[in-house]
């Protein structure tokens, strides 16, 4: 059965999301959403306690064992690229006239 | 749980690094540092996770975890800015498609514990929550009531958030062109979704003491109608609609991430899960009102083909040259900009960037206006104008700019057509009726740029462009953007 302590954990969890992002200005909804994208990335650490206690010997549990991990890598690593790709071009005009 | 308790305290310093990179990003000053912060989080999950007591398979961990995060990181590398929503599209896709392949794999422990009929293998299938106490676990039993049912759930919300995101990338790849609606679709919505539910339901039966166990066909069934059912939902929406439903499916693959926690026990996935869960929801929220959408008619009442009829407009399109806009534009005060996708497609956006430092030389007040949904996602377009340089205190919202068009001398709008659409404040029968929209038309004069004399992505006609104070600009944006480039040299 699953901890009651759980459910604590999931609406504490819920309302953190909330509030963290209610103040988020429109002009990075992209990135926040492309951020938020990379974070549950982290599914990648589920995959590979699915994978690693998997049973050798059976081919379907690895077979869909590595197909997770493989999507999940994918999903961490690809939705972090294109954040910091996204953030690193966002300038204010008063610090590129400092660079000057 | 000596070993594990420094993988526990790992775990909560990932979470929090999780929290705090998302709160650094509602700033543009600090969101640079929030994803590296939850980049340092991520990194340290997956090294800790390898030291999981119990954990065997590192070859082909190591091999398929290397292949997808190399795979995706060259994608990201290339990927060009204007077509960053499909991406974000396929790579929400593949978490979502994660969780579900998790539960699949948690299942086909259990159904292999089920026909050995060994408490042992039971136990096995179990093991991957570390500390997990159902080692007791009798045949048939593998995963336990109120696990199976999360991960039943996971499963389905993951797959729908897989499958329709390929839907999306797809359609914005341009891979699908038409919104396709099957008669009395939603029906067939409900009709799979009982499907899948009812499907669910008979696996948690087989799941109960006394059961005949689970088989595996019910399984491939319910992932089958999952699949399906993801398809179903996202094929019909289509145009100004996607960028709520990316943002849906996000949210939606945070879900499914943090059920398969609870599923794993995982706190690190449970937290980042439905955090993502919950923020995704506000922001596909926001995102809905920003075009007086509800997110159940985009999905259950998708503008369709058949209902772009709107009221027939009258009047004509007048058209301007370039030299003509070069001298509007440089003699004017204030010139408010309002960039549409389009300009990204041609290019321009560094051209656009030209024009405005060569009138703020010549003294013109510049301002972008920036629709919330201009783009393809919310603040698409903010990234697209910061990619050219154009720093972002020049740029502004909606509700910030839309009182000063009446101000402003010229309104330029490229690439950008529902957005500025009056349509939406007057006529009931058009299709965006009562979407908030920029009020380029109260400007003294207002330019468009166009390629050609067709309705644009949503094939909505635009009264804008008939109104007695436009003038059309032809043109592919970027020649376009040119030619008046060169007409305000001359005027300097």
């Amino acid at each position: 059965m699953v901890d009651f302590i759980y459910i604590y954990v999931f609406m504490l969890a819920a309302f953190t999301g909330y509030e963290v992002i209610s103040r988020v200005p429109v002009i990075l909804h992209t990135p926040l959403m492309s951020g938020s994208n990379f974070v549950h990335g982290v599914v990648l650490v589920g995959a590979m306690v699915a994978l690693g206690a998997a049973d050798p010997k059976d081919p379907l549990q690895i077979g869909i064992g590595v197909v997770a991990v493989f999507l999940g890598a994918a999903n961490a690593a690809g939705g972090f690229v294109v954040t910091e790709r996204m953030l690193s071009m966002f300038k204010s005009g008063a610090k590129k006239e400092a660079a000057k | 749980m000596s070993i594990d308790l420094p993988i526990q305290l790992s775990y909560l310093v990932v979470a929090l690094l999780f929290i705090l990179g998302l709160k650094a990003m509602s700033s543009p000053v600090t969101a640079r540092r929030g994803i590296l912060w939850a980049g340092v989080g991520m990194v340290i999950a997956t090294l800790v996770t390898f030291a999981t007591p119990h954990m065997g398979n590192f070859g082909y961990m190591i091999v398929a975890l290397v292949l997808g995060a190399a795979l995706a990181a060259w994608l990201g590398r290339i990927v060009k800015m204007t077509d960053m929503p499909q991406m974000v599209a396929v790579y929400n896709g593949m978490g979502g498609g994660a969780a579900a392949a998790i539960a699949a794999v948690e299942f086909a422990k259990a159904t292999a514990a089920a026909s050995a009929g060994g408490a042992l293998a039971a136990g096995a299938a179990t093991a991957a929550s570390a500390g997990a106490a159902v080692g007791a676990a009798g045949a048939g039993e593998g995963l336990g009531l109120a696990a199976t049912i999360l991960a039943l759930l996971g499963s389905l919300i993951g797959a729908v958030a897989f499958a329709g995101s390929i839907v999306a990338f797809l359609k914005l790849q341009g891979l699908m062109k038409k919104a396709h609606r099957l008669p009395s679709q939603n029906f067939f919505v409900i009709l799979f979704l009982a499907a899948a539910l009812g499907l669910g339901g008979w696996i948690v039966a087989t799941s109960l003491p006394g059961a005949l166990g689970l088989q595996g066909w019910m399984l491939l069934a319910f992932y089958a109608v999952a699949l399906v059912l993801g398809v179903m939902v996202t094929t019909p929406i289509g145009g100004a609609d996607m960028p709520v439903v990316i943002s849906l499916l996000n949210a939606f693959t945070g879900l499914a991430v943090g059920l398969e926690g609870f599923v794993l026990k995982n706190p690190a996935l449970i937290i980042a899960g439905i955090v993502v869960g919950a923020s995704g929801t506000l922001l596909t929220q926001l995102m809905a009102k920003a075009m007086n959408r509800k997110i159940g008619k985009i999905i259950f009442a998708p503008i369709t083909g058949e209902a772009l009829a709107g009221e027939a407009i009258k009047g004509t399109m007048k058209e301007a040259s370039a030299v003509d806009v070069a001298s509007m534009m440089r003699y004017a005060e204030k010139v408010i900009i309002v960039p549409g996708y389009g300009m990204a497609v041609a290019g321009a956006q560094h051209k656009v960037w030209e024009l405005t430092k060569l009138l703020q030389e010549a003294g013109v007040t510049v301002k972008f206006a920036i629709h919330p949904v201009a783009g393809r996602m919310p603040g698409h377009m903010n990234v697209l104008l910061a990619e050219a340089g154009v720093p972002y205190d020049l740029i502004f919202d909606l509700e910030e700019i839309n009182e000063e068009f009446a101000q402003a001398d010229v309104a330029l709008v490229i690439g950008a057509n529902d957005v500025v659409n009056p349509s939406a404040r007057t006529d009931k029968s058009s299709p965006i009726y009562g979407m908030p929209i920029l009020n380029a038309d109260h400007a003294r004069n207002v330019i468009c740029n166009k390629r050609g004399k067709g309705t644009g992505y949503s094939g909505i006609e635009n009264a804008l462009f008939y109104g007695e104070n436009t003038r059309m600009l032809y043109g592919s944006a970027q020649a376009a953007i040119a030619e008046v480039i060169a007409g305000v040299k001359t005027m300097l």
